[in-house]
């Protein structure tokens, strides 16, 4: 265990591991109160055509897709405040642009696809130091923005009540969906695309079984997202499995646990 | 007459194509106590967000365009220093999947942004306008436990924490059972007593609002009527607000 450690590779997984599973699980209690888990689903395939972009165009993947997810995050959000269609609605029509542009984008690459399965299932072994630095710069963003926390949790409470106290929630709707686009593609390294939206999700669903305020939600789904996410990574290191499905399988054994003991 | 707490100039309201508020002149006095009647899509709830200085149509749906002017305690209501208001929405957009207890709920009212952790400061005070409304045993309930009356009053005792100069609900009786209206009434007049705030409050039970309020706002998409009670309540003012109603006793119940 402790000669893992050592390895630098490992230590920056560990890093974008735990900041990636702070951050998403935060933002993940805001997600699952504003039923949203859907955005998550149609970002990470907004990751999928950017990620795919920025290999065809051979610079780090990381630089081309946070603009193109987070650009698809705001027009999600513009296009649902615009008009009377559902929210599901809106972000099904999104997803499907992103996943065909990201299909179209891969066959458009001759050849080697190997690295592209890294980015689909999650692989430990490719967090660059560019990755890296990227998260740990999202990571001092949110940190400056927990003041907001009360501002976001009141209108995620009543919309309309916070609308009459003047918050922004305009605003909050497009920064909090611009926020989700870069902690899902972050998270592509970590968890791979396929699981990113389990990965929002999950730690906060688990939480809110177990919590009665909303201030020990938040701090419950953190813990549970940066536990997991280490716990997570050590096994697939030892067990050679990709790391994304072995967090979120032991992030859903969590919420069954928290379902029996919710019952009691 | 003395000053006014809102005033309306022309006031319309249009939704694409559907106008749902026009020609809205009113004067209502500080410390009058309106409640306002009319039928199901008659514009009651998009005056109050008209007055709240919401955009009626919460952005969605396409435009909503605002004609004419409102003016609460003489200043445009988005003017208006959000503590003077108080406001207790209609109980269908109640969350209760929100993990809460009414104690925050309420100390929400009084910091406009929803409480990590409650300071004994606050905790008094939100605890005393739960005390005021006959609460006080539901402050650590979490929302997801409340009947719908426990919850009303909570979110009564929500908007009176910041001690507001205008009150406003949108059918607060609703679902609420005769006593708890009873209640409901001696909790609003115990606080105007105290505060001298003004109250508009939509209401479909008429019969008690004619014994409560000071004035009675008839509404069908325009004033029909803005009186004392036994005035605007008259069989032609109740029947141009409802349409043809038989006799004012068998007059129709709306939902
Ligand atoms: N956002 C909106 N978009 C379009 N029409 C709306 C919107 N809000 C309200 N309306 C319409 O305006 C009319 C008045 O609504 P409302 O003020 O809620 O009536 P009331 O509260 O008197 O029942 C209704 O016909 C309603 O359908
Ligand atoms: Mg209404």
């Amino acid at each position: 265990m402790l000669e893992a450690l050592q390895l630098p590779f490992i230590q920056r997984a560990l890093i974008a591991g735990v900041l990636v599973g702070a951050i998403a699980s935060y933002l993940g209690v805001f997600i699952v109160q504003r039923r949203l888990s859907f955005l998550g689903d149609g970002l990470a395939h907004a990751a999928f055509a950017g990620v795919a972009l920025g290999l065809l165009l051979g610079t780090q993947p990381v630089y081309v897709a946070v603009p193109f997810a987070v650009a698809v995050a705001l027009a999600i959000t513009w296009v649902r405040e615009r008009t009377s269609l559902g929210e599901d609605t809106t972000i099904g029509v999104f997803f499907a642009f992103s996943v065909a542009l990201g299909v179209l984008l891969m066959s458009m690459r001759q050849g080697y696809t190997a690295d592209a399965l890294s980015y689909i299932f999650g692989s430990i072994l490719t967090v660059t130091w560019p990755d890296l630095w990227a998260v740990v710069l999202l990571g001092v963003l949110m940190f400056l923005l927990l003041p907001l926390w009360g501002r976001w949790a009141y209108a995620t409470f009543e919309r309309e009540l916070a609308l009459a106290d003047r918050l922004p929630v305009l605003r909050q709707d497009y920064l909090l969906a611009a926020l989700i686009a870069v902690v899902t593609v972050m998270s592509v390294k970590v968890v791979g695309i396929v699981l990113i939206a389990a990965f929002l999700v999950i730690p906060a669903a688990t939480s809110r079984m177990l919590s009665p305020t909303f201030a020990r939600m938040t701090l419950w789904a953190v813990l549970i997202g940066v536990m997991t996410s280490l716990l997570g990574l050590f096994l697939s290191y030892y067990l050679d499995t990709p790391s994304g499905a072995t967090i979120v399988l032991i992030q859903v054994a969590l919420f069954l646990l928290a379902l029996l003991l919710r019952q009691k | 007459m003395g000053a006014l707490a809102v005033q309306t100039y022309d006031l319309g309201v249009r939704f694409g194509d559907f106008q749902a508020l026009y020609g809205i002149n009113l004067e209502i006095p500080q410390g009058s106590f309106v409640a306002i009647v009319g039928p199901n899509g008659a514009g009651k709830s998009t005056l109050l967000k008209v007055l709240l200085g919401l955009d009626p149509g919460n952005l969605r749906d396409g435009e909503a365009r605002l004609v004419g002017r409102a003016e609460v305690f003489g200043q445009a209501p988005k003017a208006l220093p959000a503590s003077w208001v108080g406001y207790v929405p209609q109980v269908k957009s109640f969350d209760r999947s929100f993990p809460a207890l009414a104690l925050e709920v309420v100390v929400s009212g009084l910091r406009r942004a929803w409480p990590f952790s409650i300071g004994p400061r606050e905790r008094e005070v939100a605890l005393a306008a739960l005390a005021q409304v006959g609460a006080a045993h539901l402050a650590e309930r979490p929302l997801g436990r409340l009947s719908g009356g426990e919850l009303q009053r909570v979110y009564l005792a929500r908007s009176l924490v910041r001690q507001p100069k205008l009150l406003m609900l949108d059918e607060p009786a609703t679902g609420v059972d005769v006593v708890g209206e009873a209640d409901l009434y001696r909790h609003l007049e115990a606080y105007q007593r105290q505060s001298g705030a003004t109250i508009l409050m939509i209401t479909h039970d008429w019969e008690a609002a004619s014994h409560h309020a000071s004035h009675v706002l008839l509404l069908n998409r325009t004033v029909i009527a803005f009186d004392p009670p036994g005035l605007a309540l008259r069989h032609e003012c109740l029947s141009r607000a409802f349409g043809h109603v038989g006799h004012a006793h068998d007059a129709p119940v709306i939902r």
